[in-house]
């Protein structure tokens, strides 16, 4: 099991100016790392299109990194956006899964087959140009200097420590660093040149 | 071809019309005006002009989209090809609906222009894709909508066509209807209006290229004697 600031601190090294897409448990972890947040976008409740939104920005934007730290239950909600990234095949996209096996941010409750599917085996099946799968983080450490040079659409399956959040939505207060992804739009927009 | 001779034999010459039109070397379409006929009398027609899958494509073109992000439906495919044979359009297509909200929201953040090609039905599966990507974050997304079970005589069978409307205007959508070459203006008028708001736009496309409002005639006759 990898943990999440362990993960970020690795992907930091590397990262440059690539845009960072994070959604659910991804957004908690990249919050804490990330030193660009003009260049991060945390697409909240998107029911799991994050990894759409990122395909988008990566075509649009060929000779940026894009990458995007995708949920499970998010991906499982929205399976079909391998097939759909294969296809289109952005060679700058990076797509990461963060698998827990829980919608963490409900209050832990299972993601269904959590323990009988893998995500890495779909993204290979479904047409990624490279798929890689990781549970501790001394492997990945060695591995991701080339998942960052490597030619994509790249998938990562990140076996993660579950960080399950139990307040209901309502009660929570919003960490100040974590703007609306409409705020987040408007300031990527800016630092692109594209509003 | 059966329907067209039943309606030249009922319908005065007057009010039939055929037109062979030829889309590049080998597509051709037959279009007719239609006559809704009750008891031997004409009630209304139908549409008399049609609109080109080419019409779209040089909107498309005008409004300088770059990607056209899609899910095909059965009425579409030579709109499909022509797009395929356009150098300067990156045609994406999508396992689901929704999934072309979502990327059409990333490439305009990206600095390029989309439009996302799908049918009403499509439109509906996509509302969470719309509130929150097009509509919370203020983005431009031009829906071009294929608008299934459309008719222009107010009997509407399929549910898909009834709720399309009603659909938009609940989510404080503007649309606007091309039935046809003529109305084909619209098209830019929509892509004008996405950026003047920064909100989604949608086209319905209500023709019958697509083929969604050919009805069976004997339907149609059952429909009005029903009421």
């Amino acid at each position: 099991m990898i943990n999440n600031d362990d993960l970020m601190a690795e992907i930091k090294k590397f990262r440059g100016k690539a845009i960072a897409i994070p959604t659910m448990t991804g957004s908690r972890g990249w919050l804490d790392s990330s030193e660009q947040p003009s260049r991060d976008v945390s697409v909240g409740g998107a029911m799991g299109k994050a990894s759409n939104f990122a395909m988008g920005l990566a075509l649009a934007q060929p000779d940026t990194k894009v990458v995007c730290f995708d949920g499970d239950g998010s991906l499982n909600m929205n399976l079909g956006t391998m097939m759909t990234i294969a296809g289109a095949k952005p060679k700058n996209l990076i797509h990461f899964v963060l698998n827990n096996g829980y919608f963490s941010v409900t209050g832990g409750q299972p993601i269904a087959a959590a323990d009988e599917a893998n995500f890495s085996q779909m993204a290979a099946g479904a047409g990624y140009a490279a798929s890689y799968e990781f549970d501790n983080i001394e492997d990945f450490a060695g591995k991701v200097e080339e998942i960052f040079t490597a030619e994509g659409p790249i998938f990562v399956h990140i076996h993660s420590v579950p960080e399950i959040q139990n307040e209901p939505i309502g009660r929570r207060t919003r960490d100040p660093r974590n703007r609306s992804t409409n705020d987040a739009i408007k300031d990527l927009r800016k630092e692109l040149g594209t509003l | 071809m059966q329907y067209i001779k039943y309606i030249n034999n009922k319908v005065g010459k007057q009010n039939k019309c055929i037109y062979l039109l030829a889309l590049e070397k080998h597509f051709y379409y037959i279009v007719s005006t239609v006559a809704i006929l009750l008891n031997g009398e004409v009630l209304m027609t139908e549409q008399q002009a049609m609109l080109s899958p080419l019409t779209i494509l040089d909107k498309i073109k005008e409004n300088n989209v770059t990607h056209v992000i899609y899910l095909p439906d059965s009425e579409t495919n030579h709109l499909f090809i022509a797009m395929e044979e356009d150098p300067n359009i990156e045609v994406i297509t999508v396992g689901r609906e929704a999934e072309t909200m979502a990327i059409a929201a990333g490439v305009i953040v990206g600095g390029k222009i989309p439009v996302c090609l799908v049918q009403n039905t499509g439109m509906m599966e996509s509302g969470d894709s719309i509130r929150g990507l097009g509509l919370d974050c203020n983005l431009p997304i031009v829906m071009i909508i294929g608008y299934r079970g459309w008719t222009r005589w107010g009997i509407t069978p399929d549910s898909a066509a009834r709720l399309t409307e009603p659909t938009l205007n609940a989510w404080g959508i503007q649309y606007y209807l091309v039935e046809h070459d003529g109305d084909a203006d619209r098209i830019t008028l929509a892509f004008q209006t996405a950026a003047a708001t920064q909100k989604p736009v949608a086209v319905l496309v209500g023709d019958e290229y697509h083929g969604f409002n050919r009805m069976n005639l004997d339907e149609e006759r059952k429909i009005i004697k029903e009421g």
